[in-house]
């Protein structure tokens, strides 16, 4: 198939890879949106549709029943892992359906529900203070690979309780799972991070730990009251690292992205605090760093489109979040916006587990920027390199930045 | 005006809670709870009415 030829018609050939796709994807999901067939189709990378509008997307969402959670990636499985020892490990909850999507999903909520991520807020806050350390002398950052990327595999690795000088490591091993075009890559990551947390499972039954997640996790029953095998807490550990690391470093890269062309936003939140949780809700909306897939259960119509069992679709969250039915201006931040229901964590039983961690990194890190570098730009707009795929968000942004100058003794 | 989450329908995006912190929080899964047994004050109708208005699922049911 010929996956590099450009891109005519996007309602009815559209390319997640194609560079101006990546580079700004918003006006091509307007197209689809606002065109004939909103419900966008492709036959490039094994052929999916791209549901475009709020509506459809929440209501893809929500019948799970029909938009099962078989696969969740667009592109074919990998060739090989669905062989070997690790088999059976997929990532629980986000690639579960009922009925044991309800026990996979219960084990772990508790570790993300609001009060217990807030145990996070104060080492959150540490480690961006010392990765600014590291460069506001210099008057030039990253705000990409050298502030957001470095953020959530730390936490992360805080949470699993395993060494925090992995987090470079887990970096590379995310970012290789996801390369959604390089299935040997995807396959390499995959028998690195599966093998490292069974290590991590085998460790856990030897020497249980106080407080520890996978430790917790190993101890569990299902509904069942039955222990729960290895391949579930390896498939946690395994969504846990590639959904916590790369889309949260992306919705804060992309964040930083906004607040480097905006210097209003950033004056309105400095005279305003109060209106953070709100600004954090509307970055989220108008940035939605995720794109989920879905295969067909069974042949069915659907808004005049004839899905077939097996197909897939991927639910376009950022283009739902951006429909003018649902957003009046919907290009536009807005952080007093009144009316946000946005789906930036998706909607229905598979709404995002770490939504209430990941906001809170956004808004440490965010906060703890605005304060030590109040003032920044970008170094070149046409410079900063973006994520393709599944999950979108700058990888290199430099952005430059007032130098102050310190007392000399 | 007395407010009620369907507990059924909530999957704990937190969107209430964020609205309106005083009269909305979570339960130990993270899906929302009313704080405020009874009649909610006078102060407290406008953003309950926002929170019911950025609630992903429409979870939330107010009655006057």
């Amino acid at each position: 198939m010929a996956e590099t030829e450009p891109v005519k018609d996007w309602a009815s050939d559209y390319d997640i890879f194609a560079h101006d796709f990546m580079i700004d994807p918003y006006p091509f999901m307007s197209e689809i949106r606002e065109g004939a067939c909103p419900i966008a189709r492709t036959e490039r990378w094994g052929g999916s549709w791209l549901p475009t509008r709020y509506d459809d997307v929440v209501a893809m969402a929500q019948e799970h029943d029909v938009f099962t959670s078989r696969q969740i990636i667009v592109v074919p499985p990998v060739p090989g892992a669905a062989e070997g020892a690790y088999s059976a490990v997929a990532a629980p909850p986000i690639t579960s359906d009922p009925p044991d999507h309800r026990w996979h999903r219960r084990l772990i909520l508790p570790t993300f529900s609001p009060q217990s991520v807030a145990t996070f807020e104060n080492g959150t806050r540490a480690l961006c203070n010392r990765l600014i350390d590291g460069f506001i002398a210099n008057g030039v950052a990253d705000a990409g690979e050298g502030y957001a990327q470095q953020i959530p595999a730390r936490v992360i690795s805080a949470m699993l309780g395993v060494p925090v000088e992995m987090a470079d490591e887990f970096t590379g091993w995310v970012q290789g799972a996801l390369d959604l075009q390089n299935p040997k890559g995807r396959l390499e990551a995959r028998m690195k991070i599966l093998p490292f947390f069974h290590a991590q499972v085998q460790d856990r039954r030897a020497n249980p730990r106080e407080h520890d997640l996978i430790t917790t996790l190993v101890n569990s029953v299902d509904d069942h009251g039955d222990p729960v095998p290895d391949s579930y807490v390896i498939g946690v550990c395994n969504l846990l690292l590639i959904a916590g690391v790369d889309t949260t470093w992306s919705s804060i890269g992309s964040a930083l992205w906004h607040f480097a062309q905006h210097p209003e936003h950033r004056e309105q939140l400095r005279n305003q605090p109060s209106l953070w949780p709100m600004a954090i809700e509307e970055l989220l909306r108008a940035y939605s760093p995720v794109t989920m897939a879905r295969i067909v259960d069974r042949d069915i119509e659907f808004q005049g489109c004839p899905l077939k069992a097996g197909d897939r679709v991927l639910m376009a969250f950022p283009a739902a979040n951006r429909d003018p039915r649902h957003f009046p201006n919907p290009d536009v931040v807005d952080f007093e916006r009144e009316h946000n229901r946005h789906v930036a964590f998706g909607s229905g039983i598979h709404r995002c587990a770490g939504s209430n961690l990941a906001r809170l990194e956004l808004r440490v890190a965010l906060q703890t920027w605005l304060e030590r570098i109040p003032e920044f730009d970008l170094v070149d707009p046409h410079a900063v390199t973006w994520a393709a795929g599944q999950v979108r968000g700058p990888r290199q942004c430099l952005v430059r930045f007032p130098v102050a100058t310190s007392p000399v003794n | 005006m007395r407010v009620v989450i369907e507990y059924d329908i909530c999957q704990g995006h937190q969107a209430c809670a964020i609205v309106a912190p005083d009269v909305f929080g979570s339960d130990e899964i993270g899906n929302g709870v009313v704080l405020i047994t009874g009649d909610l004050p006078a102060e407290l109708h406008e953003l309950t009415r926002r929170a019911q208005r950025n609630c992903p699922e429409h979870a939330i049911t107010i009655s006057d």
